[in-house]
């Protein structure tokens, strides 16, 4: 393979990777808000005690996913110079403010405010304790709106110029609220709830399941299959949205996620088949007719633009393809989950919640991590979806990337699998070794206040 | 200032919050770095204490090595896609020992018993590893990646040096946070770590100016030589600091520990010094100027009103941190 295709690999590693842990605790910090507000307000009565367990419970996870996060993310910020050193070359003058912007606004506030979050309690007030949690929440999700503007950038371009082949900020408002930042922010954000929720509601199930819950366990998985059954609607439509919103500005994709390789009025929903780019057509397809213009245009005889349009200028099919139908089967199962667990969880309200049914319980474990499969779907039919572009339509991804040997890329691509691989198994290892046993140490002030003192 | 002026000074300006970020990230990431190079001397009780007088910090210590190459990135792109190709693989090594360190960090008090050791040694590797492939980076880049055996040898002997120099952060740290045995066990790890930091640090200054001419030419001038002449001079004074206070357990129990700590960031800050007077007006030495390098002027000025607002702010807050936290470390709590 050459150093382009290695480099690119690379680079969907480091990030496939990183995605995985902010996209937990972007939401995972606001549920932890929550626990953190119901046990204010809940003082002095019995649900008090299960909302501190709940809370120092998801608070260990959240802080093992966050290192993961972190150092992950350090990762990506060294890539862009190491293998795509044209990009920031080119791009620099724009996507440069955004992520600087990312450093000073989130990064910081993050970190520091971390450091109190997990090991202030006693140190600090309750209520600055209080503040630090939300902090590092409104960190993460700073550090979301920033990253996710700069991305945005990458795929509707506006508010630049272009002088000697170098790309000039004209119009930062524009270029900070392009016109798929609205809609790719709200879906990432509606995506982690999402994988939040069903990661603190499928370890709650294992939990009830291997007799380790407590009320902490209880409170979490209400809450958290409250949260899913109201956000995973509400994902469904922003989806939609978005779909729109890139039929209007990147059509080739859309060709791409429907698999329509000629332009055609009334063109059919392809459900399922196996895009052929060598033919140019979907072998065994699976078609409703018409249904994909109904869709997108919302008219059954709507004329949609099909790959013959953009020669050599539309993604790959197939990742886009698949990965469209991956993450919509898994969004369709998250609605199917959440509305029976939440019916059957309401129903019982006032009983045990080990009497729940097995199945549920076992449902509810199996897709502990379904977020983090519908969420890696989705980048990938985004961010294949944009190629041969870095920038959409304006710079192509094989003008930034560094001439390095391919065996040296080879090298460290290699290294980074071997430690991401291991990283993972570590993971979901711990977590189920928590869930197993969950020591629950001296809730409140874990210890009293020194005082401060000259060292 | 017309826009002519902007031009000339904000590259100057950013250049200095690259360096004066990378300076943060070298002092607080270095004591932590070197607390995880000393872990494998202590107890696994000390192991506890050492890893929670950290636990706070490490993270917003290595934020500013984001911020730091991330000014490169936004307001010097030439530079920082040279810089980073021409440095591939130790930025490979340096990047797999933070991922390494920092999630051992977690795991080690999350883990089965059983794993804990294993995590122990990730975390102390890891350390290392960062810590050989940071000065084996400093050291390419003074010689402007000069790839010949001069060259070579001297990234191999900067790589070989920092450790020592992290180590004595680190144990100067620890002089700080903890006390009883530990506290007496940092004050040997520093003496050990005490004559290397020296010798190196002689070295590292003598070879400087030989393998870069451009160096040479701005150190051996006068009346250059004397004005800098108190840089050598209170390096060498800060090293007997050191030195004294390590070898009289009184001064230490009297509560001066701070002064090693406080001398070794001192030299810290002197050695950066000297290098930012040897490669200026460079950012990559001999072959670009910080205005060759730098974005263009209106992404400058978007980011330095960011920077204007928020690096205060920044500061203000990791003050308020170490004030939450100043004082002895205690053994962790309930698994954080």
């Amino acid at each position: 393979m050459d150093a382009f295709t290695l480099s690119r690999i690379q680079f969907a590693a480091n990030i496939s990777f990183h995605i995985l842990f902010p996209t937990i605790t972007i939401a995972l910090c606001w549920f932890l808000v929550f626990f953190r507000l119901r046990h204010t307000a809940t003082r002095g009565t019995p649900a008090a005690l299960g909302w501190e367990q709940a809370y120092y419970f998801w608070t260990k996870v959240f802080a093992l996913t966050f290192a993961l996060g972190v150092v992950s993310g350090i990762t990506m910020s060294f890539q862009f110079g190491t293998n795509w050193p044209g990009f920031m070359e080119r791009v620099g003058n724009i996507a440069g403010p955004l992520l600087g912007y990312e450093v000073l606004t989130a990064f910081f506030l993050e970190a520091t405010f971390l450091g109190i979050m997990l090991f202030g309690r006693g140190r600090v007030s309750e209520r600055m304790h209080l503040v630090a949690t939300l902090m590092v929440a409104f960190g993460t999700t700073l550090s979301a709106f920033w990253i996710l503007s700069l991305n945005s950038w990458m795929q509707t371009p506006v508010g630049y110029e272009i002088i000697d082949g170098k790309f000039h900020a004209v119009d930062w408002l524009a270029i900070v609220f392009n016109p798929s930042f609205p809609y790719r922010l709200s879906h990432k954000l509606l995506a982690s709830a999402l994988t939040a929720g069903f990661l603190i509601a499928g370890v709650s199930a294992w939990q009830l399941i291997k007799g380790t819950a407590n009320e902490g366990t209880r409170k979490a998985l209400r809450t958290a299959i409250t949260a899913v059954a109201v956000v995973i609607p509400l994902q469904i439509f922003m989806g939609d949205l978005h779909g729109l919103n890139t039929l209007e500005h990147q059509p080739a994709k859309i060709a791409a996620i429907e698999g329509i390789w000629h332009t055609e009025k009334g063109a059919p929903l392809t459900l399922f088949g196996l895009p052929n780019e060598k033919e140019g057509r979907t072998d065994y397809a699976l078609q409703i007719p018409k249904a994909a213009s109904l869709i997108l245009a919302h008219d059954s005889d709507a004329e949609l633009k099909g790959l013959n349009e953009f020669p050599g200028a539309h993604p790959p099919v197939a990742p886009v393809f698949w990965g469209f139908r991956v993450m919509v089967g898994v969004g369709l199962l998250m609605l199917a989950v959440a509305w029976v667990g939440a019916f059957v969880l309401y129903r019982r309200r006032k009983q045990d919640l080990a009497t729940l049914p097995r199945p549920l319980l076992y449902t509810l474990v199996g897709m502990a991590f379904s977020g983090w499969v519908a969420t890696l779907a989705g980048w990938y039919v985004t961010e294949i979806g944009r190629q041969p572009y870095l920038v959409y339509g304006l710079f192509k991804t094989a003008d930034a990337v560094a001439p390095h040997a391919p065996a040296m890329v080879a090298s460290t691509l290699a290294a980074y699998l071997i430690v991401y691989g291991l990283l993972l198994v570590a993971y979901v290892g711990v977590i189920k070794y928590m869930a197993e046993h969950p020591a629950m140490p001296t809730p409140a002030a874990p210890h009293p206040a020194p005082a401060p003192r000259a060292v | 200032m017309d826009a002519l002026n902007w031009a000339t000074a904000l590259p100057l300006i950013f250049m200095a919050v690259m360096g004066l970020a990378l300076l943060a990230y070298v002092i607080l990431d270095g004591y932590d770095l070197g607390v995880g190079i000393l872990l494998p001397f202590a107890t696994d009780a000390e192991k506890d204490v050492m890893v929670s007088s950290i636990g706070p910090f490490w993270d917003a210590n290595e934020t500013w090595l984001v911020l730091g190459v991330g000014v490169l990135l936004i307001c010097f792109p030439t530079a920082h896609g040279v810089v980073l190709s021409a440095l591939y693989l130790p930025v490979a090594v340096m990047l797999v020992g933070l991922i390494l360190r920092g999630v051992a960090f977690d795991f080690r008090v999350k883990a089965r018993d059983s794993h804990k050791t294993t995590w122990n040694r990730l975390f102390a590797a890891g350390s290392l590893a960062t810590t050989l492939a940071q000065g084996w980076m400093l050291g390419a880049y003074i010689t402007g990646f000069q790839n010949d055996t001069w060259g070579l040898l001297f990234s191999a002997g900067i790589a070989i040096t920092l450790p020592a120099a992290y180590a004595m952060l680190g144990a100067g740290w620890l002089l700080m946070k903890t006390d009883g045995d530990l506290q007496r066990k940092a004050a040997r790890w520093g003496q050990g770590a005490l004559w290397p930091m020296g010798f190196a640090l002689m070295g590292i200054s003598l070879a400087t100016p030989l393998v870069s001419p451009t160096v040479f030419a701005k150190w051996f001038v006068l009346p250059e030589l004397f004005a800098l002449l108190p840089i050598p001079l209170a390096c060498v004074a800060a090293f007997f600091a050191i030195r004294h206070v390590l070898a009289t357990p009184r001064v230490v129990q009297a509560g001066y520990g701070w002064i090693v700590f406080g001398a070794t960031v001192l030299i810290f800050v002197l050695a950066f010094l000297g290098l930012a007077y040897s490669i200026y007006p460079y950012i990559v030495i001999d072959r670009l100027t910080v205005w060759q390098a730098a974005s263009a002027t209106e992404s400058l000025v978007v980011i330095g009103i960011g920077v204007a607002i928020t690096l205060p702010a920044i500061i203000a807050y990791t003050i308020f941190m170490y004030r939450v936290f100043w004082g002895k470390a205690r053994e962790l709590t309930y698994g954080l």
